[in-house]
């Protein structure tokens, strides 16, 4: 029992340091296959992440399906409003053979559109359509970019960080009319969201009569 | 009728279809009765869930991974549990990776059982569910007697499981596991080999294994098309390196395949219960479930009895939650249903700034048009059956 714990607790970290090595060879043929140098390249939690400039993308992804990674993943935005070009479009690649992930983003506005790469990847139609429905993202040359799961005729795109939790409308079935009426959200209280990032620790100056604990004697 | 007064027909397949398998609206053009074009309306059941995780705490986000794939809870809750784990780049304790290992198996078996005996029903045949069901009334009784609850166990914790399991659960699973593969046997007999079966499922929505990489299956799915890829192997986490088990792989890319496979890995996750159950009974394997640092799990209640620090832990820890540090992660585990992935921004408070669900369901489903082109409408509910869609979780 006690040999096969030593085993487990060994295995992972071997496996880790393997892991990053091929990650970190992997980096370095990618920044030197692109055309255009990546804007950054950084490995952490064991994990590669490469962002390029928006014109690079496709060339980029294209690269990359030739290299090996051909299934898809994912892609979806993060929203950050404070910056000028607010989404980051992020998408996570495999390849099987090599066995290994890599994780490529890009950033752009509510305006500028990205090259689609369902051309690259069929997979990526509905997660373009997603990120376009959830943010606002837009894909350009894109075979059908409709929403994808929200309502029919749904306004705004609920991923954002500035669009309520609650929304704005909510549904309910009226008996007179026998449908279902759209009604602005109405809250019988106002949605409260607390501030629990208090410290962990305690008050970081003394109390009065702290000072007796650390008194030798 | 003139040549130009031919035009295909539309139908609407679902939302309230019962070969829908939730609530899916399909838009049918035919020809005849060849399909010709597939579009498939999702969001019927869409919950807002990445939305509504971005406003509560780590801790309180776990529960709602249960509601995504409905047929195998814990499977999802893993996956987030692994992403917050990488982040905070803790270590689970030895009792509580056999634990999780052997409830993502039972998981397994739930929505293995699920789909391939509802994929009969699909196809003409009223006995397979019905068989298959009981095997899952036992297993949720598993799923109650870890978590207090059936469906929605809410069990995993970032850092472990939430409670151990007593000894007689562990050997009541260790029966069961006999007595199922007994039921595999009889299930395989009643319809795997059945001639209709085999009618409605040999040849249909065939998929080259490049075809397979490039659309994003992942799973069954993708095994069925001979792809031998399995996270549990290929990547593995928890210790699912020291289990023995096989990878089965089909050869032709059919739905019949899929469903063969699928049968065959709920015998392999038999195997692996088995192997869990007999480490957990072992001489020397008790021990904690859950990692000691209580600034992310809980104190146990006896210590809260008796500790003022336990105390203070235990609420700071359910009010405010814990504090994951900035960055990145995408976590992958191999769910019933393929590979469901987590991307987890952390932006060092103690609400997720984003996460973003990859759910299976959704890419098969995605490609329903390029699988249902050229086949019969009946085909689409055996094809649709043998994706193994979700709604729970393509809508998410």
């Amino acid at each position: 029992m006690a040999n096969e714990q030593n085993e487990a607790a060994v295995a992972p970290s071997d496996h880790a340091a393997a892991l990053r090595e091929k990650l970190q060879a992997l980096s370095e043929r990618i920044q030197a296959g692109f055309s255009q140098a990546p804007v950054s390249a950084t490995i952490a939690w064991d994990e590669l992440t490469i962002v390029v400039a928006p014109a690079q993308w496709i060339a980029s992804l294209t690269f990359l399906r030739d290299i090996g990674f051909i299934s898809f993943v994912d892609l979806t935005a993060v929203d950050w409003p404070a910056r000028e070009q607010r989404f980051d479009l992020v998408v996570h690649l495999l390849d099987p053979h090599a066995n290994l992930r890599v994780r490529i983003k890009t950033v752009t506005d509510e305006s500028q559109p990205i090259e689609t790469s369902s051309n690259i990847w069929p997979a990526a139609n509905w997660f373009e359509r997603e990120a376009y429905d959830m943010y606002g993202v837009l894909f350009s040359g894109h075979p059908d970019l409709r929403r994808m799961l929200t309502d029919y005729g749904f306004d705004g795109h609920p991923l954002r960080k500035d669009f309520p939790m609650t929304g704005y409308v909510e549904v309910r079935y009226d008996d007179a009319q026998k449908r279902v009426v759209y009604e602005p959200v109405k809250l019988p209280q106002e949605y409260r969201s607390f501030d629990f990032l208090s410290p962990w620790e305690a008050a970081q100056y003394d109390l009065p009569g702290d000072e007796k604990a650390s008194k030798p004697g | 009728m003139s040549e130009q007064n031919l035009r295909n027909f539309s139908i609407n397949f679902g939302p309230q279809h019962p070969a829908a398998h939730g609530v899916l609206r399909l838009v049918l053009e035919l020809d005849g009765e060849v399909v010709e074009r597939v579009d498939p309306h999702i969001g019927l059941l869409h919950r807002g869930t990445e939305k509504l995780m971005e406003s509560r705490t780590y801790l309180q986000n776990v529960p709602y991974f249960d509601r995504l794939d409905y047929c195998s809870p814990m499977n999802q809750e893993h996956a987030f549990c692994l992403a917050i784990e990488k982040l905070l780049e803790v270590e689970v304790p030895r009792r509580a990776q056999l634990i999780r290992v052997l409830y993502c198996e039972i998981g397994r078996i739930l929505s293995h059982l699920l789909n391939v005996t509802t994929q009969a029903m699909d196809v003409g045949a009223l006995t397979p569910p019905v068989w298959g069901f009981e095997e899952r009334e036992k297993l949720m009784v598993f799923y109650e007697r870890a978590s207090g609850a059936r469906m929605h166990a809410n069990y995993f914790r970032p850092g472990g499981v939430a409670k151990d399991l007593p000894d007689q659960l562990l050997e009541d699973i260790g029966a069961w596991c006999g007595s199922f593969l007994r039921v595999c046997d009889d299930l395989e007999e009643l319809f795997i080999e059945n001639r209709i079966f085999k009618q409605r499922n040999v040849d249909i929505a065939v998929v080259t294994l490049e075809d397979c990489w490039k659309w994003g299956f992942s799973g069954p799915v993708l095994r069925g098309s001979g792809g031998a890829w399995d996270l549990r192997r290929a990547q593995p986490y928890e210790c699912y390196e020291e289990m023995e088990f096989d990878i089965p792989v089909g050869q032709h890319g059919d739905c019949y395949d899929r469903q063969v496979v699928r049968m065959e890995e709920m015998r392999q996750s038999t195997r692996i219960i088995t192997q869990c159950v007999e480490k957990l009974l072992a001489r020397g394997a008790e021990g904690p479930v859950l990692a000691p640092n209580h600034k992310i799990t809980p104190p146990r209640r006896g210590a809260m009895k008796n500790s003022m620090e336990s105390l203070i832990h235990h609420f700071k820890l359910f009010t405010e939650g814990f504090r994951v540090p900035a960055g990145e992660v995408y976590a992958a585990v191999e769910a019933p249903k393929g590979e469901f992935g987590v991307y987890l921004v952390a932006d060092g408070t103690d609400k997720p700034y984003k996460c973003k669900i990859r759910a299976p369901g959704f890419v098969h489903l995605q490609a329903m048009d390029m699988l249902c082109r050229g086949h019969m409408l009946a085909d689409v509910s055996a094809i649709l059956g043998a994706q193994d869609i979700v709604f729970g979780e393509v809508d998410r």
